[in-house]
């Protein structure tokens, strides 16, 4: 029990590409977030409850009091996507608290003290995030299935919809870990966790469109991440009869989105520990 | 200070990677928050191959230290240089080149041991067959062969904190800081940890840092150790240097008292204690 490891000269390990261990490094992270994921998955179970009453209870009753304008397709269908964002929104905009929780538990400051590029352990975590979505979108499939809402069934319709739920994910939790940046408290971060999830829901095309808004409102929900991926989404699922920009565009828009967050991350990350 | 310094400054000789002449050196290395200086004008050498201590009561500097050595925290003032490395110049040349165990408990509990070693060696690209003769290694010698496919949460704290060690020893660093490794262990498990790291130093003659608020751990495990007292060091030299600078008789605890004004638990304000006392719960 004792026999030593054998010696080899110190700090051995030769320094990889940058790119390679970019990648390495990213796929780390996000392996051991899926494991503990697939290994406690209560928490993403009970995630599942929200959305399902959203559509199952909100949904048929504004399908049926028919106040919302929606075209030629259902309420139900045109809600669909639009709380699949919502429930991709509402599940990653609390995953700071992990991110503080690490930090007391002095897990930050090891990965801190390591090589690993500041960047690579934020699109880690982004990636771990959008398993998250993933898991979000296979519900919604799951709920419109039995409901039989009329949305699209289409392969590449369905592989969209995941990339943009594993998107949206990445970017909410990347918004999530900026705060927790900033705040570095559970107390202070689970008040600005509530506050920022309503206006970021209402004020976007999720639940009704933003035509019938008043002009004030449809300035900010064009400056909302949400809106963008909610387009996307309906587009993918419903056609493109009830979105404003084509599905690229909106893509592009969330990309940009998320490397611009992901880049204030890299920058913050290193605060929480000082 | 600076009289105090000469203990450690005369027994230059160390020489390993590159020949330079310590394994840390500081130079007057500060740290302010705002009106507070945590760290004021340290300046520290430490041999390599050396395990050295800083000691001192809560809120004395040793952790802000720490965190500049580590390059978590950039100086206000001075500079230091760890296994030949610029902190401020060079902090990822500095980061390859150490290893280090938070005061907190800081292995996953979600995770077997294996996950936890396999991560640090994947952060530190060290690659796949080598990977996984390390893990093995590592686990055998600090016995927990046994454990490496059961989760961390059901180890005891003993075996985490040796899990840790294992992890920040994994790509065999030249220097390995050690923020209060024993803390809230009991004695077994304090000694099991003092073992190991006087192997690992004997293995691969690496230069450890360990802050400490144990008298006796100071006393045995450390060659060299360095009082800190609001921010700034009031006494280094050896544990026996020391003991007799006070007084034939003296033990560390009346070092500690003469060089620091105080007992050792007095200070620190109520994040240090929530900190510690949180470690110490989760160590059960």
């Amino acid at each position: 029990m004792t026999s030593a490891p054998r010696a080899v000269p110190l700090a051995a390990s030769a320094e990889p590409p940058a790119v390679f261990a970019f990648f390495q490094q990213t796929a780390a992270i996000a392996e051991i977030e899926l494991k503990k994921l697939i290994r406690d998955p209560t928490e993403v179970l009970t995630r599942a409850v929200q959305p399902v009453l959203w559509i199952v209870i909100f949904g048929n009753v504004f399908s049926r009091i028919r106040a919302i304008p929606t075209g030629n397709v259902s309420y139900l269908a045109f809600m669909t996507p639009g709380i699949l964002a919502q429930s991709v929104l509402f599940v990653a905009i609390f995953y700071g608290i992990a991110v503080i929780w690490e930090r007391d538990l002095g897990i930050v400051h090891k990965l801190l003290v390591s090589p690993a590029q500041r960047a690579a352990l934020v699109y880690g975590k982004a990636t771990s995030a959008g398993f998250r979505g993933a898991v979000q979108a296979t519900i919604i499939y799951i709920v419109a299935f039995l409901l039989h809402i009329q949305i699209r069934w289409t392969f590449f319709s369905i592989l969209g919809v995941f990339a943009g739920a594993m998107l949206g994910s990445a970017i909410f939790a990347t918004l999530s870990f900026i705060v927790a940046c900033l705040v570095k408290s559970r107390e202070r971060f689970m008040g600005v966790g509530q506050l920022m999830t309503m206006p970021l829901f209402f004020a976007s095309n999720a639940i009704y469109p933003i035509a019938i808004m008043p002009h004030w409102l449809r300035v900010v929900a064009y400056l909302n991440p949400l809106t963008y991926l909610v387009d996307a989404l309906r587009t993918l699922m419903i056609g493109a009869s009830q979105s404003s920009h084509s599905v690229l565009a909106n893509f592009g828009i969330i990309g940009l989105i998320f490397v611009i967050l992901a880049a204030i991350a890299t920058k913050l990350y290193p605060t929480l520990v000082r | 200070m600076s009289t105090s310094n000469t203990a450690v400054t005369n027994s230059v000789e160390a020489t390993v990677p590159g020949g330079e002449a310590f394994a840390i050196e500081t130079f007057g290395l500060t740290r302010r928050f705002g009106d507070l200086i945590a760290a004021n004008h340290v300046t520290l050498h430490v041999r390599y191959g050396a395990i050295f201590g800083l000691l001192g009561p809560n809120g004395a500097g040793k952790t802000t230290t720490i965190k500049m050595l580590t390059t978590m925290l950039d100086p206000s003032e001075g500079t230091a240089s760890v296994a030949g490395f610029d902190i401020v110049k060079t902090p990822a040349k500095v980061r390859r080149m150490i290893g280090y165990v938070p005061q907190m408990l800081s292995a996953d509990g979600g995770l077997t041991g294996w996950e936890n070693l396999a991560l640090s060696a994947k952060l530190y690209g060290i690659g796949r067959a080598e990977r996984k003769r390390r893990i093995e290694e590592a686990l055998r010698f600090m016995g927990l062969s046994d454990f490496g496919r059961k989760l961390v949460k059901t180890y005891s704290g003993g075996m985490i904190r040796r899990l840790e060690i294992a992890q920040a020893m994994l790509h065999r660093p030249a220097v390995l800081f050690l923020d209060e490794p024993t803390i809230g262990l009991d004695p077994v498990a304090r000694r099991s940890v003092w073992e190991r790291l006087l192997e690992l130093r004997a293995n691969f003659q690496m230069t450890v840092l360990i802050t400490t608020h144990g008298m006796d751990e100071a006393d045995e495990l450390c060659d060299h150790l360095a009082i800190m007292h609001l921010g700034k060091v009031a006494a280094v030299g050896t544990p026996a240097d020391l003991k007799a600078s006070v007084g034939p008789g003296a033990t560390l605890d009346d070092v500690f008292v003469h060089f620091s004004g105080g007992t050792i638990q007095e200070e620190g304000n109520y994040r240090d204690v929530r900190a510690t006392r949180r470690t110490v719960s989760r160590l059960g």
